[in-house]
């Protein structure tokens, strides 16, 4: 039998892949996005595998509603990504300095 | 061994290679490209959690909309990938640092007897005659009426805030006005003007 842990590993492992992406795309707004998309879907599998060993619905529900909001959040990443680039002619995160962060 | 564990490592494999594939890949098409892997093999892991209806909302709504937006955003742009190359291998042992001591830290405690999760855990596995989508709408119209209201309320300011953020007005595009063109009256376009009809010269 497949444990409840199995999953919550593997939701685990693909988080951390997730976040070595972070750190090595740092300078590609676009693969930092997919990055994101990625944490979300870890996270979504962990909520599908406890509703499904605890045997209560309500994590399904909650996934429904993070897929809603990332599917949102990417829609207006996107928009900004475009923005962005119709403005400055790049992506590249170091060069987006206007703000003087 | 049993085919349910085949089909759980073979799906898994397939998920964390193109999972880690998304974040090395150069090419930032092929990254997309593989992210649509991520998503189908995640979908086929929900569905042997009994998931379905999730697992199809998964494809239709992030291989189907999500992912052809991030394609198309990609082809879209004209990114130097060389330039955007730099550093990689700089940050290379810091993010790997940071992932394993992060998954060691996940796993000891996810994986670890003390937590009780794995005693806790009793699946049903349900019959041919069980609706997952049944199960989750009779769930969402009652207890969660108000946030999925709100959930589609979000849809709408990000559908109005995507295209508010993306259309421009360029000055040199010809278009009508329609509020000056039925403002416009018969006299405006049109003159009568009284001639003196000629004579027929002899």
């Amino acid at each position: 039998m497949i444990l409840l842990s199995d999953y919550l590993v593997l939701g685990a492992i693909l988080f951390s892949i997730s976040v070595v992406g972070i750190f090595l795309n740092r300078k590609n707004l676009v693969v930092l996005l997919m990055a994101i998309e990625l944490m979300l879907l870890a996270v979504n599998i962990n909520f599908v595998a406890a509703s499904h060993f605890l045997n209560d619905i309500s994590g399904q529900v909650f996934v429904f509603f993070i897929l809603t909001v990332a599917a949102a959040e990417s829609a207006i990443g996107l928009a900004i990504l475009i923005v962005v680039f119709r403005n400055r002619k790049t992506i590249n995160v170091e060069e987006i300095d206007s703000l003087k962060g | 061994m049993t085919f349910e564990h085949i089909v759980f490592y073979a799906i898994s494999l397939i998920l964390l290679v193109s999972g880690l594939l998304v974040v090395t890949v150069k090419n930032p098409v092929k990254a997309a490209l593989f992210l649509i892997l991520c998503f189908v093999s995640g979908a086929a892991l929900w569905l042997l959690l009994e998931a379905e209806f999730l697992a199809l909302t998964l494809i239709l709504v992030y291989v189907g909309a999500v992912m052809v937006l991030f394609l198309f955003v990609v082809m879209m742009l004209d990114i130097n990938i060389a330039e955007m190359r730099e550093g990689f291998v700089r940050y290379l042992p810091v993010g790997g640092v940071v992932a394993v001591l992060m998954m060691l830290e996940m796993a000891m405690i996810l994986a670890s007897s003390k937590t009780g999760l794995v005693e806790r855990s009793h699946p049903v596995s349900h019959g041919a005659d069980y609706s997952n989508t049944a199960e989750i709408g009779s769930v969402l119209y009652t207890d969660y009426v108000y946030p999925f209201e709100i959930a589609s309320v979000l849809l709408v300011v990000a559908i109005v805030a995507a295209i508010a953020l993306t259309m421009r007005k360029r000055p040199q595009t010809k278009k009508q006005t329609p509020s000056r063109q039925i403002a416009t009256r018969a006299g405006d376009r049109l003159r009568m003007v009284d001639l003196k009809s000629e004579k027929k010269q002899p």
